[in-house]
């Protein structure tokens, strides 16, 4: 199985240890993953503020890293739904059709197509679970609060799967966060509130850690959490599942 | 109110009260819950949603078909039926009607159709006094306020903000904010205006092209109350409104109320079809930009709206920026993709009040996919030309970076250095960001460096 590793640009460039312990958890389950050097970014930053006709070099960049894998998989659920809804190539629509139906997010990858049913992790905190909405919403990794449907968790269910890891829960399950890409620039007022109230709800529920399929919304929350001098911490949940049992 | 200031100014502006948007956020949180519990005790929810997506599809798919249908049956029923293009002659119509009649005073209960057309102003301006009976409408009108929520138009409003209106408008004493007291005042005022009036405007909820009947569901009872007491009776609807049958009505009753507040229906859905002897009724069908609507593939699913005011509870920017920062009578995601129909450049910055968290699609009862055609506005307006020039040659310039590995490399080793050697270059008052967030700590090697070194070894 050869796994073609996407790693989002603002992860590449700030957030190393999640792209490597992404790297390796694949690798210790099996897989043979490269990362093909040339990629950048999926395009959404400049999609979502309604620039995608800007995004064909982006795309076409994307195709001519990613074509030719088994499974294309990221530690991003936003990045790879943008992938998933938007990737298109004048020259080879093909191409990107392929890889619009092999590109998986982390989470899901582990639980739908390795169907892991146990991990060697050990990990003893409390973690809150942020379910980003474009993992949720838009990837299902979850049960969506506002629709009447059977309950279950991809996330929750692999964090069970580690050794001494305690979830703690939330007063409202799937609240977003306020990052919402350059929304956390141009609305930077609600932007700031959303995040704020989204941590408060962690913390008053004892989470030590926050963790997410998505960096994007840690990454704006820990930057609140560390100018308000908050002890709770951020990590991507690979980070988690990648934490070694002997270390610990 | 007419405001130069965007969603995004203003709603920082409404955040500067954090305790007033932990309050504002709580209410409508409350609300969604209460959705939450009367959408779980429903059987076939979900079932029930798509049926009333189909059923609106049918509607807008033959809408030209319906409209003729109840325009006949109407007529049968002796009803008096008008087509009005815009709003000037929406407002024209219902002045010719009052006039004819010599009728200087009316009760009106909530439409906000008729907030859209600015008619009370309308009438206001040719001597025509207009009364809103619906009780949060008339709090709004007493404050010379737009509403800032289509269902709960004064959400807004502390009750002891209400209590110092009343007293101001009302004579009440002072610091009386008792919900139950304050509404009983208004009642007493209001009775008189029911009882007063000759005319009457309600707004509709549903018209049936089948019977030429249209119904009108409100929790108070005004819209009964003027209905019943006027010798003339308008009614006021977008073109929307049809359903095909009434059995269509077991459908949309039951998904409404529960959507809109949790209720399992509204206290009173009265169907009104025929004028009693001696009364007169009259029917005015309004375009005002549905056509256009329904002329634009990518956003006509939007004329499904039942206006139940779901996207509006769920949505944490609505919460945490209020109905009023929308600048527009229809506020939240709703408002967000019906309002660039309308006015492109005026409504510019809506769909960008949103995160596309996605939440109001879920919530929506006729599965309208109000996020999706969020991004697809940002399309538009983008290619229209309404958009900042800063921010098309920064998009241009990222589009640059992104599209180049050698230069996106050497972009971003120059951030990271930056945020390790000068991070004020970064973190300065000038980035939005670091107002009230701080840089991720800064790394020394991105992943693709550390992979070229290590990721031969793995």
């Amino acid at each position: 199985m050869k796994i073609g590793l996407f790693i989002p640009c603002y992860v590449n460039q700030l957030y190393p240890k999640a792209a490597i312990a992404t790297l390796e958890l694949l690798q210790k389950l099996g897989a043979e993953v490269s990362y093909p050097s040339k990629q950048t970014c999926c395009g959404q930053p400049m999609a979502n503020s309604g620039y995608e006709h800007l995004t064909q070099s982006c795309n076409d960049l994307f195709v001519e890293n990613f074509s030719g894998f088994d499974y294309i998989v990221a530690p991003s659920a936003s990045c790879v739904l943008h992938v998933k809804d938007h990737l298109h190539s004048h020259t080879d629509e093909a191409a990107a059709t392929d890889i619009r139906g092999r590109i998986y997010e982390l989470v899901e990858f582990l639980t739908d197509v390795l169907k892991i049913e146990k991990l060697d992790a050990h990990f003893p905190h409390k973690v809150g679970v942020h379910q980003s909405c474009h993992g949720l919403r838009g990837l299902h990794l979850a049960q969506m609060s506002e629709l009447v449907s059977q309950d279950f968790s991809k996330p929750k269910k692999l964090l069970g799967m580690v050794s001494g890891l305690e979830l703690t829960e939330l007063d409202r399950v799937d609240e977003c966060c306020g990052f919402g890409g350059l929304f956390c620039i141009a609305e930077e007022a609600v932007s700031v509130k959303m995040g704020k109230d989204r941590i408060t709800d962690h913390t008053k529920n004892g989470a030590e850690y926050i963790t997410s399929p998505d960096l994007s919304c840690l990454m704006h929350m820990e930057g609140i959490m560390h100018r308000n001098k908050s002890k709770v911490k951020i990590i991507h949940i690979a980070e988690i599942l990648n934490s070694s049992s002997i270390k610990a | 109110m007419k405001s130069t200031l965007d969603h995004a100014a203003l709603a920082e502006e409404f955040n500067k009260d954090e305790e007033r948007v932990d309050w504002h956020d709580g209410s409508l949180w409350w609300i969604r819950q209460k959705r939450d519990r009367a959408a779980n005790q429903t059987p076939q929810w979900e079932e029930l949603r798509e049926a009333a997506s189909a059923i609106k599809s049918n509607v807008i798919s033959n809408l030209h078909d319906y409209l003729i249908q109840f325009e006949e049956n109407l007529k049968k029923n002796g009803v008096k039926v008008y087509w009005a293009s815009d709003a000037e002659e929406h407002n024209q119509i219902v002045y010719s009607i009052l006039k004819e009649k010599e009728i200087t005073q009316m009760v009106k209960s909530k439409s906000m159709l008729t907030e859209e057309c600015h008619l009370n102003e309308y009438l206001e301006d040719r001597g025509i006094e207009v009364i809103n009976s619906d009780l949060g409408e008339y709090i709004q009108q007493i404050d010379n306020e737009p509403p800032s929520h289509i269902v709960l138009p004064c959400i807004h409003k502390r009750k002891e903000e209400i209590g110092e209106l009343f007293h101001e408008h009302l004579g009440t004493e002072k610091g009386l904010s008792d919900p139950t007291l304050l509404t009983r005042v208004a009642r007493k005022h209001l009775n008189n205006v029911f009882l007063t009036r000759r005319a009457a405007l309600t707004g509709v909820n549903f018209a049936v092209a089948e019977t030429g009947e249209y119904v009108v569901c409100t929790n108070e009872g005004n819209a009964d109350m003027g209905a019943h007491l006027s010798e003339v009776q308008i009614a006021s609807m977008g073109l929307e409104k049809i359903i095909p049958e009434r059995k269509h009505l077991g459908v949309f009753l039951r998904l409404l109320a529960r959507s809109a507040i949790g209720q399992p229906i509204t206290i009173y859905s009265s169907h009104y079809k025929k004028p009693r002897i001696g009364q007169e009724m009259h029917l005015i069908l309004v375009d005002k930009g549905r056509s256009d609507l329904l002329a634009r593939p990518d956003f006509r699913d939007s004329l499904k709206c039942i206006k139940c005011g779901a996207c509006m509870n769920t949505c944490p920017v609505y919460r945490k920026s209020g109905g009023l920062s929308y600048h527009n009578t229809i506020s939240g995601p709703i408002g967000a993709i019906l309002a660039p129909n309308l006015d492109m450049k005026q409504h510019a910055d809506l769909p960008f009040a949103s995160t596309l968290c996605g939440s109001c699609t879920n919530v929506c009862p006729v599965k309208i996919p109000i996020h999706d055609q969020l991004y697809k506005w940002r399309q538009e307006i983008v290619k229209l030309g309404y958009s900042a020039n800063r921010k098309t040659f920064s998009m241009k310039a990222m589009a640059l970076t992104l599209s180049s590995p050698e230069i996106y490399k050497t972009a971003g080793k120059t951030g990271r250095w930056l945020l390790n050697n000068a991070p004020f270059a970064i973190n300065n008052k000038f980035n939005p960001w670091y107002k009230q967030r701080d840089m991720p700590d800064s790394t020394q090697e991105s992943f693709g460096e550390w992979y070229a070194k290590n990721g031969s070894k793995k």
